[in-house]
């Protein structure tokens, strides 16, 4: 493990994130804006669906070859004069940037946002180190003033407020006049885009991320709205490419595939402003550009998830349209996560990385309602990812003793089916004679984990089967629900 | 060569069942890399002409970039100038040793051109695009001293122009037009798909232009055979 998880914690970190009036305050920015945004993207083209498919075939297809990509991949860049290394974990990935930040003599390096990176925990490390990360994604560079992970994949800074952005800039640009107004979000843009110039301009090395790479070709690609990353790998003599290896894609074609869906279902547009394809450093004959090409390729766990359940988990292309629809995530925010990925994919691909033993909470924050899943643009599908390791922490015996007895009593009747018909129908029968007058409970025996924090409904009378059944039999059930 | 790729290479292996030896496995990726079979392409690109042209000035317009559009190489100058005046921008120009711009009328203006790669300080640059994608509005910039990539993002005005006829509908034919030059299964060192000019929506998830890359991107369409006179704005009108 990398980066310190406070995933065990996650009940704390959410009554935390609860409480939190800025928290609770930037997060309305989520609720509101990214869901309509896809929406609109995906309505204004028909074929969307089709390609969610194709997406998905594609990354599947890679998936099950991704040793001989992968050697195709390596042969390419090798072939237009980049350098590829391999790393098994994050401290080996640390490892081989150190030394390639040394062999540069950089005291300075540039970044644009990647979340391997931050799953590696490169920053901390390179400060060690004596080398001064600078992170240049606007959001990116917010939250490394402030000393926090992003908390969300794709807007980094999504918890803060703009007074709170002020507040570190401030902070942190003391040589600017103290009396400069910064009361208009525009304004703060202006200031970091004037400070990070400076940067872009004296790294000795950039390192980026890769949202694909391409085994035809040995290409690389980047997708930002700001241009960050394409001066971070246009201005340094050195270019490094940090990318886990479940990047990699077969072709062009292949690409602009997972391009059609990838900015549609992140930000709504319909592509993002710069799309940026890299093969190897400076030719004969160019005047910019990097010297050298280092490709970083990070298994940190992935090889281990292929051929298991949750190897569908390494098609997600890193959109975060899962956590924009998710109504947990919408309470909570990225940090009560607890580590690196947050929302629904977080809680899947957590406790792959981390362990289930850390992680193991995280599936549980789920209601399963479905809006992960059904706005995925390579279909993956999270409530089932995460019923999965709900299963496996009940078989490892990680779960709570009151949740294995609860469980383990509702089985009993569960496997009766006569029992539980005769106990829901008394059960529910009490319950409603107990609640007639109020209509709910503020407590109730065995349910404290429930009213502590809302009342429980009382029923109407009649169980749920003995409904469905008399509704069946008058043909509602085959009506189709609108 | 080293024991961490082959580690990661037997893991994968390993994970998957496989040795990868298996003839048929290796057949499946060798034909899958050769034929680069496309996948599923919008139809909004299949549309051809004028009406391509249209929708390649459309999405672009949608990304917030501005578009002219002039009969022929010999007005592009003009062109250029006009926008930067309607801007109040100084009438400097930084272009990269592309012969298509060279050869265009710049002393007829009063542009003040460079050339070369750009150190940042340069406020206005021009490039010619290797082709424009209609389905988004894209224009695609290859690298080289013809067009240097240093000023597709350090200036704060990028004007890049575009023949129409290297205008495509999507995507899939660009990289047609692409290997046609470098050949299948090369690249230039980058390319460079720009839709619209810089943004960040990263405080309170609200967009600005301007973050890191060009404040405004301006693209001159050429010989798109767009009849005279029929809408022209004042911005894009020719200088009198």
């Amino acid at each position: 493990m990398s980066v310190h998880a406070t995933s065990p914690h996650f009940k704390e970190n959410a009554h935390h994130a609860l409480r939190d009036v800025q928290l609770q305050r930037a997060m309305g920015n989520v609720r509101v804006g990214f869901i309509d945004k896809r929406a609109k993207a995906a309505a204004k083209l028909p074929e969307f669906e089709a390609l969610r498919d194709s997406a998905r075939d594609i990354k599947n297809h890679t998936l099950a070859h991704l040793d001989l990509y992968l050697e195709a991949y390596v042969a390419k860049v090798e072939a237009s004069g980049g350098i590829v290394h391999f790393a098994r974990d994050a401290a080996e990935a640390r490892r081989i940037v150190t030394d390639i930040c040394r062999e540069a003599g950089a005291r300075t390096v540039t970044k644009g946002k990647s979340m391997i990176s931050e799953e590696i925990g490169l920053n901390e490390h390179l400060a060690g180190q004596g080398i001064e990360p600078v992170e240049t994604d606007l959001g990116e560079y917010i939250i490394q003033l402030r000393h926090e992970a992003p908390s969300h994949i794709i807007a980094p800074a999504v918890h803060v407020n703009a007074s709170q952005v002020e507040e570190e800039f401030r902070r942190a640009h003391t040589h600017l006049d103290a009396a400069r107004d910064l009361s208009e979000p525009v304004n703060l843009l202006t200031e970091a885009r004037g400070i990070l110039r400076e940067r872009f301009l004296a790294a000795d090395v950039g390192i980026t991320g890769a949202n694909f790479l391409v085994a035809e070709t040995g290409t690389s690609i980047i997708v930002t709205n700001e241009g960050n990353g394409d001066l971070t790998q246009i201005l340094p003599k050195t270019h490094v490419v940090l990318a886990s290896i479940e990047k990699l894609v077969p072709t062009l074609e292949d690409v602009s595939q997972l391009l059609r869906v990838l900015a549609r279902s992140a930000t709504g547009q319909e592509l993002s402003v710069y799309t940026t394809f890299s093969t190897g450093p400076r030719r004969v004959g160019d005047v910019d550009g990097p010297e050298a090409y280092h490709v970083v390729l990070i298994d940190n766990g992935r090889s281990s998830m292929l051929g298991t359940n949750f190897e569908e988990m390494l098609r997600c292309i890193r959109c975060g349209a899962c956590m924009n629809h998710c109504p947990v995530y919408h309470a909570v925010g990225g940090h009560a996560y607890g580590w690196v990925y947050p929302g629904p994919m977080g809680a899947v691909l957590t406790p792959s990385l981390i362990g289930v033993d850390k992680g193991g909470h995280l599936p549980n924050a789920s209601t399963f309602c479905g809006r992960c899943e059904s706005v995925c643009p390579v279909r993956i599908p999270l409530p089932k990812l995460m019923r999965h390791w709900r299963e496996r922490e009940f078989e490892r015996h990680l779960s709570p003793a009151t949740v294995r007895s609860g469980l383990k009593a509702w089985a009993f009747f569960a496997k009766r089916p006569a029992l539980y018909r005769l106990a829901t129908r008394v059960g529910m029968n009490l319950l409603a004679f107990a609640g007639r007058s109020k209509g709910r409970f503020s407590s109730l025996p065995f349910a404290s984990g429930w009213t502590k924090y809302r009342d429980f409904p009382a029923p109407q009378g009649g169980t749920f089967q003995e409904r469905f059944a008399r509704e069946r039999a008058a043909g509602a059930g085959r009506r189709k629900v609108a | 060569m080293s024991t961490a790729r082959d580690e990661i290479l037997a893991s994968i292996r390993r994970s998957l069942g496989v040795t990868g030896a298996e003839r048929p496995r290796r057949a499946i990726v060798e034909e899958r890399l050769a034929r680069a079979p496309a996948g599923v392409v919008p139809a909004r690109g299949g549309v051809t002409g004028r009406a391509r042209i249209e929708l390649f000035i459309a999405q672009a317009e949608a990304a917030l970039a501005t578009v002219a559009e002039v009969d022929a190489p010999a007005d592009v100058p003009a062109a250029i100038a006009a926008w930067l005046r309607s801007h109040n921008l100084p009438a400097t120009l930084r272009r990269g040793t592309d012969p298509r711009l060279a050869a265009m009328p710049w002393e007829d203006t009063p542009l003040a051109l460079d050339e070369g790669p750009s150190d940042g300080s340069d406020l206005n640059a021009v490039s010619h695009a290797l082709g424009g994608v209609a389905e988004t509005g894209t224009c695609a910039l290859v690298s080289g001293p013809e067009n240097p990539s240093t000023l597709n993002f350090l200036p704060d005005n990028h004007i890049v122009v575009v023949d129409a006829g290297e205008i495509v509908g999507d995507y899939e034919s660009l990289w047609a037009r692409v290997r046609e030059k470098a050949g299948k299964g090369a690249m230039p060192r980058t390319v460079n798909w720009i839709t619209g000019p810089s943004r960040s929506a990263d405080i309170e998830q609200t967009m600005f232009l301007g973050a890191h890359g060009p404040r405004r991107l301006h693209i001159v369409v050429v010989g798109g055979g767009k009849a005279a006179g029929s809408g022209e704005t004042a911005e894009n009108a020719p200088p009198a």
